[in-house]
């Protein structure tokens, strides 16, 4: 018993600088919510875009491990989480029986009960937030299907500017490859056959994914964010993206 | 500023009712809808709050106290995009009067004394036409309040606005809320064009009114039912 201890006492214990995030000023969008005071919003919210198979979950799980490890709370937020309307939201997405309106309404809806009960709340107790995807997909999606670009934008007023946005950018033609590899399937969502763009799934995923991406780069003038290329190693992009977590924890973000 | 129906070139009018619980408003547009029916004309009614889709969450939403003035907002415009788009366009570009049992500024009202931006939930609705008519039935606040609260009904928590922490009594939450909300109403009524109606009127006498008004309006033989 005595031996190994010591062993390990030699080796010590792996030194981990704990940070203590620097605070930085906190803005909405648009209009923001009411009876929300900014400056006691002392955490970080990051969040990290892109397709499904873009690599997402696997980089947010990674940066929770590499957080907590660094002495950092997190919590995680995702689209279609919130108790308010989740359950239905995914019922009614089954039948494919909402209009476009209704819909993206039922996602903002689902988004904003998580900015107020979860999101706001982490970060006013200091917590880094991982959003895995926030608004842009919503307006991307919304977007393909014709939504007025203005109308999206006053809806998503409430939200928060993220300290961070980064978007896995992943080509179509990997995606598809990353799908079939996980699932052997395609999402009839994630292939935007409710667009009627080709009875094809496959060409249809394709064509649907081309849009999004197009879409993204729209967004990504307006919101400036991070576009990261998605075709690399996880390792490599994770050290990417942990490099520009510092920064932001540092405060200079 | 967004256009009414007619001058949307919809074949279809939309007539909206809009007031305080207890303005008596429900009654008079059910009676529209009997006359209407009576007439030969394609009608449809249509009540706020009540797409099926929607439903469930908005109830375990009401029933849990989940709401934020943000969700609550959202929660309603989804419902109202719901009919909106699957039922009242549909019957409107087919011909039909449409009636609705308020309409976009109940939420206007609502939402801005819960405090969310006008300007925000403005928007938020400005996919909807406007109606071709909108009757505000507009009584005395006091005359609203006894006719909801002689019944002594238990009132519900966001019907009583007690998520607005007026007073911790429902009745006189609901009494500071209704106050509110009428201002609002009032607020809008020149700039939406409510046709203000003396709500303080019997029933017979306000229905004729109506009448009247939808008459000179809208020539019903262009809304009847093919046979």
């Amino acid at each position: 018993m005595a031996a190994p201890n010591r062993k390990a006492k030699k080796r010590g214990p792996i030194q981990r600088n704990i940070v203590v995030p620097a605070p930085s000023p906190k803005r909405f969008y648009g209009h923001g919510l009411p009876g929300v005071d900014r400056n006691r919003l002392t955490g970080k919210l990051i969040a990290v875009e892109g397709a499904d198979g873009s690599g997402r979950s696997t980089q947010i799980a990674r940066l929770v491990h590499w957080l907590e490890g660094n002495g950092n709370a997190t919590v995680e937020v995702g689209l279609k989480r919130s108790t308010l309307v989740s359950e239905e939201l995914e019922k009614a997405q089954e039948g494919n029986i909402l209009s476009r309106t209704t819909l993206s309404l039922f996602y903002a809806t689902d988004f904003a009960d998580q900015l107020e009960n979860i999101i706001l709340p982490a970060l006013k107790a200091g917590f880094v937030v991982l959003a895995d995807r926030y608004i842009y997909t919503l307006m991307a999606r919304d977007m393909v299907r014709g939504m007025n670009e203005a109308w999206l934008k006053n809806l998503y007023g409430i939200a928060l500017v993220p300290d961070a946005v980064f978007y896995l950018s992943v080509s179509p033609e990997h995606l598809v490859q990353r799908t079939f590899a996980k699932n052997f399937a395609l999402d009839y969502w994630e292939s935007g056959m409710d667009l009627g763009l080709s009875r094809d799934m496959f060409d249809s995923f394709l064509r649907y994914q081309a849009l999004v991406e197009e879409q993204f780069k729209r967004l990504q003038s307006t919101y400036h964010f991070d576009i990261v290329d998605g075709h690399r190693s996880v390792d490599e992009i994770n050290k990417e993206l942990r490099g520009k977590i510092e920064l932001v924890m540092a405060g200079r973000g | 500023m967004t256009k009414t129906f007619a001058e949307q070139n919809f074949p279809g009018r939309l007539i909206a009712v809009e007031g305080l619980d207890g303005s008596g408003k429900s009654t008079q547009i059910y009676l529209i809808k009997k006359w209407l029916e009576l007439e030969g004309v394609k009608v449809f009614f249509s009540e706020w709050n009540s797409s099926t889709i929607v439903k469930t969450a908005t109830s375990k939403g009401k029933k849990r106290e989940l709401l934020t003035p943000t969700t609550f907002s959202l929660i309603h415009a989804t419902d109202f995009a719901d009919r909106y788009e699957r039922q009242l366009v549909p019957l409107l570009r087919a011909g039909y009067i449409v009636l609705c049992d308020r309409y976009i500024f109940t939420a206007f009202a609502r939402d801005t004394v819960r405090g969310c931006p006008p300007e925000w939930v403005r928007g938020l609705y400005n996919f909807a036409a406007l109606p071709d008519m909108t009757f505000f039935f507009k009584a005395q606040l006091e005359v609203s309040l006894q006719r909801i609260l002689d019944g002594r009904p238990e009132l519900k928590y966001f019907e009583a606005g007690m998520d607005l922490h007026f007073s911790t009594d429902p009745y006189e939450s609901f009494r500071i809320f209704q106050g509110r909300i009428l201002e609002q109403y009032l607020g809008m009524s020149t700039e939406f064009k409510f046709l203000v109606m003396d709500a303080n009127q019997r029933v017979e006498e306000q229905q004729s009114v109506v009448r009247k008004l939808v008459q000179a309006k809208l020539n019903l033989a262009d809304f009847k039912r093919e046979i």
